[in-house]
């Protein structure tokens, strides 16, 4: 395939393993922290682990849309779903997300909510056009890269004076998640792989703060797994010279102001809402957007009237802990035991970025070759 | 009997009855088309006799949407997948069942069209539909058509294949390219566009595994990865006969335009149903020949032996990547969904 092969060949990735092997110091530790699932992924997908020397280890982030939603959020699309006759619209992996009370969209999609999988904003748009007797809800949820389509539909809807479409913002920024993990000082982080698709709609320089205030370096990396191990390489460079600043491997997509267009559009449809919660990280002030009151028609809390709904999570579930880098997933008591992929006690099981999902294949995997 | 409008007509539910109604539906569409002498009968059971040997029954389900695909439709699928049930335990198939559930205002055209797309895969097949049965479900309790097809067959003596026989050292063939099946469907489904159509592999594999039996007897176990692709397949495999099963991604054919779309959309290719594949497990000893004559069949023309059967206790399926690292191929948990971003 065309630009996807180009960034997965074998010989350069050994190649760049022989270089991070001969440069990362012995007598150090090198941890780092990959703030995209999308990266988790990559790293589990392509065996990623297996070219790192011991000391050069991957911390999971919170980078995971479906993760660091609260189960409160899904337990209000649900209670919306069946306490109104809406056509609720989401992205697919938002479906096995738990919400409180073993409860989940699948499982009221099974009980007869009427509840679909998109791909797109655009396709709930499309639904709700094609269901003009019915509200229609798109369940928005995502960092920066998702957030410029919502707004654009948003523009359409308004445009089109549809009536019958809304939007649930969950939509989060990126830069203050990252700044609370660094600030809280939980996690020992040597580096950071920084978001590639939402630095393309943010750029490079969205992070200038955080390497200079918490002196850590940070390299954007694209989630191609040679993008992956040439930013570890990078990082390892930064570490070594004792460096903490923003550089940009993923040059093929990031700018350093990100787009322009994106941006304006996103600031137009959208404002910073005060306070926001995140499964894991908590309340956090300025972390998240919502809708304009210039389009509030479209927005669905007002529209519906939906009210917040606190749910704590699984008693047990560290999944906090996890999506704040402190813990390795297999510490969970609850991991591989009662919360498995089949049945997930907490979001990071659910979603293929989650990390606990990501160990429990590969960790028996490990455990097994250990015994061998 | 008055005639079917099968132009303009709709089923109802008299056509479920088992009456006059019912009789001429049966008629003009399902007889007409399977045509076969068992089945013209008229009998509400097909008798025939059978050669020696172990006999092999398989059933099977079939609910799609679309019902049309690009490379098929439920008609066909229905036939290929019993037969193909059939097939992977060596076994001749000899004669289908067919049972249609039709939901009320279904048009009779499309459902002649599955019918005649059903018998042209029978007739492809040399295994015809013997006996059935018509239900119709009222407006909104059914899905247009649902079909069941039932397959019977016959084990040539002296062969033996089921899936708890692999050995550490066997090898693995796949026998073509996988995920067709599964991202034609999607792209039709969802109305996706690829710039390229991927057709269904649906196929009726029989041919193929009588000609894989002949060059290798010793065949351990044959198995077509259907839902849940070819790491289910491979899991499924691994668990029954206790064994661990290594893989490399390099060797398993995927056409680029599955593997594109299956990056677009965030899923794995390993995951994507097959409706005209098939795993084997066997000697190591007999895999070089048995691909060679695979290579010669039109349905294993991309056969490739994609990694061995090994010693594991877990039972894990763990694929070398084109990388250079390894990870795990594990059980699907619920469905594939695509990623966010």
């Amino acid at each position: 395939m065309k630009f996807v092969d180009e960034y997965r060949d074998g010989d350069v990735a050994q190649l760049l393993a022989r270089l991070i092997r001969q440069e990362a110091k012995p007598d150090r530790n090198y941890r780092l922290m990959e703030f995209c699932g999308g990266h988790t992924h990559a790293i589990f997908r392509f065996g990623i682990v297996d070219l790192m020397p011991d000391n050069v280890r991957f911390i999971h982030g919170p980078g995971c849309p479906v993760c660091v939603l609260p189960a409160g959020r899904i337990e209000a699309a649900i209670k919306l779903v069946e306490e109104n006759d809406v056509i609720l619209c989401t992205y697919a992996d938002l479906m096995r997300v738990p919400a409180g009370k073993r409860d989940s969209l699948q499982k009221a999609k099974a009980r007869g909510g009427d509840i679909r999988m998109v791909y797109s904003a655009t396709d709930a748009l499309a639904i709700a056009q094609a269901n003009r007797e019915k509200q229609v809800v798109f369940f928005a949820i995502g960092f920066e890269t998702t957030t410029p389509p919502t707004a654009a539909v948003l523009k359409i809807a308004n445009a089109m004076q549809l009536t019958n479409f809304s939007v649930f913002c969950n939509h989060v920024e990126t830069p203050p998640a990252m700044m609370h993990i660094l600030s809280a000082g939980e996690a020992k982080i040597d580096g950071i792989l920084g978001p590639s698709h939402v630095s393309t709609i943010i750029g490079s320089q969205a992070y200038a703060d955080c390497c200079d205030k918490y002196r850590v370096p940070l390299v954007i990396a694209g989630f191609e797994p040679l993008d992956v191990i040439q930013s570890v390489l990078m990082l390892v460079r930064q570490i070594n010279a004792g460096e903490a600043s923003v550089e940009n491997q993923y040059t093929r997509a990031v700018s350093k102001g990100g787009n322009k267009k994106a941006q304006s559009l996103m600031a137009e449809v959208f404002e910073q809402r005060p306070l926001f919660e995140w499964r894991g990280l908590g309340v956090l002030p300025e972390s998240a957007v919502q809708i304009r009151s210039e389009f509030a028609d479209f927005d669905a809390e007002k529209r519906f009237g939906m009210q917040a709904i606190a749910t704590a999570d699984i008693k047990g579930c560290i999944c906090p802990a996890v999506l704040r880098g402190m813990n390795n997933p297999d510490e969970c008591k609850l991991f591989g035991t009662a919360c498995t992929p089949e049945d997930p006690k907490g979001a990071c099981m659910v979603s293929s970025e989650g990390a606990c999902a990501a160990y429990y294949s590969y960790g028996r995997y490990r455990a097994a070759e250990s015994k061998a | 009997m008055s005639k079917l409008d099968i132009k303009n007509g709709l089923i109802e539910m008299g056509h479920g009855s088992g009456g006059r109604a019912s009789a001429t539906l049966i008629e003009e569409i399902f007889v007409r088309h399977f045509d076969n002498e068992l089945l013209n009968q008229g009998n509400d059971q097909a008798l025939f006799s059978i050669p020696a040997g172990r006999m092999v029954i398989s059933t099977d389900g079939h609910v799609i949407t679309p019902l049309f695909f690009p490379g098929g439709d439920i008609g066909s699928l229905s036939i290929h997948g019993t037969v193909n049930d059939v097939a992977m335990s060596g076994a001749t198939p000899l004669y289908l069942s067919a049972s249609f559930i039709l939901e009320e205002g279904f048009p009779l055209a499309d459902l002649e069209r599955i019918v005649i797309s059903m018998a042209k895969a029978s007739i492809d097949a040399g295994v015809p539909v013997v006996t059935g049965d018509t239900k119709v479900v009222e407006r909104g309790k059914g899905d247009g058509v649902f079909i069941t097809t039932t397959g019977v067959g016959i084990v040539p003596d002296g062969i033996n294949i089921s899936g708890d026989l692999a050995k550490p050292g066997d090898a693995i063939i796949v026998s073509g390219s996988i995920g067709d099946h599964g991202i034609a469907i999607l792209s039709s489904r969802e109305g996706l566009q690829f710039g390229t159509t991927i057709e269904s592999d649906s196929a009726a594999l029989h041919t193929l595994v009588a000609e894989m039996i002949a060059i290798a007897p010793a065949i351990r176990c044959l198995r077509d990865p259907t839902r849940g692709g070819l790491a289910t397949t491979l899991n499924e495999l691994a668990r029954q006969s206790n064994v661990g099963i290594s893989i490399q991604e390099t060797s398993i054919p995927i056409k680029a335009e599955v593997k594109g779309a299956c990056e677009l959309l965030g899923l794995d290719p390993l995951y994507i149903a097959n409706e005209g594949k098939l795993v084997c497990i066997v000697p190591a000893e007999d895999a070089g020949q048995l691909l060679a004559a695979m290579h010669k069949h039109p349905l294993g023309q991309n056969a490739a032996i994609i990694g061995n059967v090994c010693e594991d206790a877990q039972q894990m399926v763990v694929m070398k990547t084109a990388f250079g690292g390894s990870r795990v191929v594990d059980w699907l948990a619920g469905e594939q969904l695509p990623r966010i971003c």
